[in-house]
């Protein structure tokens, strides 16, 4: 019996605003709140909310049997909790439905597990964190931004516990091998590995409305014919998209929504299950392991991380962004950690792209060169700021170290302080007791 | 003495550093008491300074006859700062007959004032006016600036027979690193061939006029540009610079000309020493992504600003807030713009292949291509406070010296001499 794997990506990243040089040691506020609002409202009011309901009417139609996965970003939700409350609120009834997972992955939809390991495992525990707190659920799958994967993620991944994770079905890395199948990872065969399905994912999230496709009009009836004659063996089925797929990327008026509402029923005829992740990972065992070397993802005809980053400028950035993470660590001031997380979103490198250069890609800026400027001026500042927490010219290590010793300190401090009360109590019920 | 004068550009509506020299000049000359100046530009917006001298828009001349109504005109005048008078004065000495153009109500050519593609047709039809100019006006002489009214100082020497006087605040050679246009090549030589005089910026384009265009020396005099001193407002604007480190800047058009790339190499070097120094590229050019992926690929953008094109008082914001100002042309006839961080009290460093080297003594030199001594001396003003005070003051005093009034008066004589009044 064949099964669907449904599973959604939600992120919304803080644009940032138009920042001067001149804006450097004198504004520490980075965020363009009013374009911030204006898309996550835009994007609730066509995409979230409507599909939401969507979704919820079908799981309840189809007698629970419909079931799908999301991962939101720890930034995405910050946004929703400050804007559009009612999404979280659509979001954990869903939840509660049990048909729908939560799966984990970098609070800032940040490319940390390119750049800094330690970085990327603290981002997945608040991310967990968020979740938990959030929607009282744990997550169990992990996710990478933008399903960016490679053996050296896997490895971190399997050591934070993790039994599955989502990645592209990248044809460089399957070569003849079907992506329909669980796979698992070569270095750490403990995780089991879901493949996106090409075609099928694209079908609806690139391919829908395209009049000019020889297939449009896409009705629901034969795309799930199409999913059931595929071979006999092959068995998941995994469609992985951005969730805007519904009613933003295809408006309302394409049709999405009826099309989605009509998948469960042509499915129940057809004998096609859906699954969410973990239930594919506790049912299903790996026939295969699959070997990456070189970081892949699901973006572009290469899936590779060249929009993120593929130039000089996005390479200079990131960099830039990498040396000062281990300051940042030792930092403990709220609003500094927050802007930390706010600047990693990939969202920033992608908007220096310059393979798209004039068509595709949207970005808020004119050309990447000025994401670039805007990007650096407003790191110049925050280095400033981190570095202003600790003198400069004391090394990484030696401050770590200092910092230490200074927090050891405080706690000893503590510790002989209590044991000095206890004495003095001592000493004074034995006065009175004389 | 009465001079007609030919020019592009006039403030406050400039693209370029020609209408500031324009206007300088003029009222430097103006401070003689028997100078009378009129200057005649393609497009005058109306809020152009004319206290000192006369304003005649191009685009405000008729070179079709047509009947018009009086407040009509004057209306229409008025928006360029002339009067209907005048314009039935110039109505009067249409010379030939122009009707197979296309003119407007008035009778009139339209000009976009700025460097438009069609340029060379602009530039035709300028000197089309220009000869209804020279019929109307009496003047002594003719002073025409940069090649773009060249061809209308020629048509109004033959016309009037007076005798013709070029400026050239730049040639084709300094724009191009030496691939010139041939077109813009020949008006240039025609115009020098035709002048009676040849004034240029600086020795260096002096010495280009002379051997590549092949002028008789005796021909050629060198009168440097000078600076308006700064008005209480621009000196009033306060330093908004938020970090406190040196900041080290370069401002211009960010094109082959000015030498871009050989500050941001030198910068990576001074950022070697002295880690805390940033740099701060102000302007725009078609080599600005190239600057900024340079930049990125020598590892100092967090280090490196781009602040896109600056105009007016934003100029002067990025002046205060710098602690060295650099001009590292590769070829520039003058080069106002050092003089005027100088006159903000911001020591410089500009390239020898510059003209406004030849008069400034308390800036550093070097040589463009030099990114080992352009680093050095970059460093060198950054760490060595008296050496920054020194230049300072000393440059500021200097630049103080450098006035109008007497590149005028160097103006007047080679007036006086072209006319035989000696």
């Amino acid at each position: 019996m064949k099964t669907i794997c449904f599973y959604f990506q939600i992120h919304q990243p803080f644009r940032l605003k138009r920042y001067r040089f001149f804006d450097i040691g004198n504004d520490h506020y980075y965020y363009d709140d009013f374009q911030n609002e204006e898309v996550i409202r835009r994007i609730a009011e066509q995409c979230y909310l409507p599909a939401n309901r969507t979704l919820l009417e079908m799981i309840k139609s189809s007698g629970g049997k419909f079931k799908v996965a999301f991962s939101i970003s720890g930034v995405a939700l910050e946004q929703m909790e400050i804007y559009t409350p009612e999404v979280i609120d659509s979001f954990k009834e869903l939840v509660a439905t049990g048909n729908v997972e939560l799966l984990s992955e970098t609070y800032a939809h940040s490319l940390a597990s390119l750049g800094d390991p330690e970085e990327f495992k603290h981002q997945i525990k608040k991310q967990e964190d968020k979740i938990f707190d959030l929607f009282g659920v744990k997550p169990k799958v992990f996710r990478n931004t933008e399903l960016i994967y490679s053996d050296d993620i896997s490895t971190i991944v399997a050591e934070m516990g993790y039994k599955g994770m989502l990645t592209e079905g990248a044809k460089h890395v399957l070569g003849w091998k079907s992506p329909n199948y669980m796979y698992n990872s070569c270095v750490a065969p403990q995780l089991s590995l879901l493949l996106k399905n090409d075609r099928f994912s694209e079908d609806l999230s690139d391919r829908f409305s395209n009049y000019s496709w020889n297939e449009y009009p896409l009705t629901a009836d034969k795309y799930i014919s199409w999913i059931a004659e595929t071979p006999e063996s092959e068995q998941i089925i995994n469609l992985f998209m951005n969730y805007e797929v519904l009613g933003s990327l295809h408006p309302a008026s394409t049709g999405i929504f009826e099309f989605f509402k009509a998948l469960p029923r042509f499915a129940a005829e057809r004998g096609i299950s859906f699954s969410t992740p973990s239930e594919l990972f506790s049912l299903f065992k790996p026939v295969d392991s699959v070997s990456v070397a070189y970081p892949i993802s699901w973006v572009d005809e290469e899936r590779d991380c060249s929009s993120w980053l593929g130039n000089v400028l996005q390479k200079e950035a990131f960099q830039k962004l990498n040396e000062i993470g281990p300051r940042v660590h030792l930092c403990e001031t709220r609003r500094v950690r927050q802007d930390w997380y706010y600047l990693q979103s990939s969202d920033h490198f992608y908007y220096m792209s310059t393979k798209h250069m004039g068509q595709g890609g949207f970005s808020p800026y004119d050309n990447p060169y000025e994401a670039f400027n805007n990007y650096m001026n407003v790191l110049s500042d925050f280095i400033l700021r981190v570095n202003a927490e600790f003198p400069e010219n004391i090394g990484d290590e030696e401050l770590n170290s200092l910092t230490s010793t200074i927090r050891n300190q405080a706690i000893e401090i503590e510790d002989l302080r209590k044991e000095l009360e206890k004495y003095k109590k001592k000493a004074s019920s034995k006065k009175t007791a004389e | 003495m009465k001079a007609l004068m030919f020019g592009w550009e006039f403030p406050p509506h400039i693209l370029g550093g020609l209408g500031t020299a324009s206007f300088g000049l003029t009222r430097g000359m103006a401070m003689q008491p028997d100078m009378d100046i009129t200057f005649c530009i393609p497009k005058p917006w109306g809020d152009e300074d004319q206290s000192f001298l006369r304003i005649v828009g191009v685009n405000h001349v008729p070179i079709v006859w047509k009947d018009a109504d009086y407040n009509y005109v004057q209306e229409r005048m008025s928006k360029a700062g002339m009067t209907a008078d005048q314009y039935y004065k110039y109505r009067d000495h249409i010379y030939a007959d122009f009707s197979y153009r296309h003119v407007d109500d008035l009778g009139c050519l339209e000009f976009s004032g700025r460097y438009p593609d069609n340029l060379q047709e602009e530039i035709n039809n300028y000197s089309i006016v220009a000869g209804v100019i020279a019929r109307t006006e009496e003047f002594d002489i003719i002073h025409a600036h940069d090649w773009l009214t060249y061809p209308a100082g020629i048509h109004a020497k033959n016309v009037s027979g007076k005798p013709l006087v070029i400026h050239v605040h730049a040639t084709d050679y300094d724009r191009s690193r030496g691939n010139v246009n041939p077109t813009v090549y020949s008006i240039e030589k025609d115009g020098m061939d035709h002048a009676d005089h040849i004034i240029t910026v600086s020795n260096l384009t002096r010495r280009t006029v002379i051997e590549k265009y092949h002028q008789d020396p005796a021909k050629v005099t060198t009168v440097h540009n000078a600076v308006e001193p700064l008005s209480p407002e621009i000196l009033a604007i306060q330093d908004k610079k938020g970090v406190k480190e040196k900041v080290i800047t370069f401002l211009g058009r960010i094109t082959m000309q000015k030498g871009p790339e050989y500050f941001v190499e030198a910068a990576a070097k001074v950022l070697e020493k002295a880690p805390h120094a940033r740099f701060v590229m102000a302007g725009n050019g078609d080599m600005m992504d190239q600057m900024i992926r340079l930049a990125a690929s020598r590892n100092i953008s967090d280090r490196f600003h781009f602040t896109g094109f600056m105009k007016g008082k934003q100029v002067y914001e990025v002046l205060k807030a710098s602690d060295v100002y650099v001009m590292p042309s590769v070829s520039e006839p003058f080069g106002i713009s050092p003089l005027e961080a100088m006159q903000c009290g911001v020591p410089s460093i500009i390239s020898k292949q510059s003209g406004c080297a030849e008069i400034l003594d308390y800036a550093i030199k070097v040589d463009y291509w030099d990114i080992e001594a352009l680093a050095d001396a970059m460093y060198g003003i950054i760490t060595y406070p008296a050496l920054h005070k020194f230049l300072q003051e000393e440059g500021k005093r200097e630049v103080d010296n450098i006035k109008w009034e007497y590149a005028g008066q160097k103006v007047r004589r080679i007036y006086d001499m072209v006319l035989g009044n000696n």
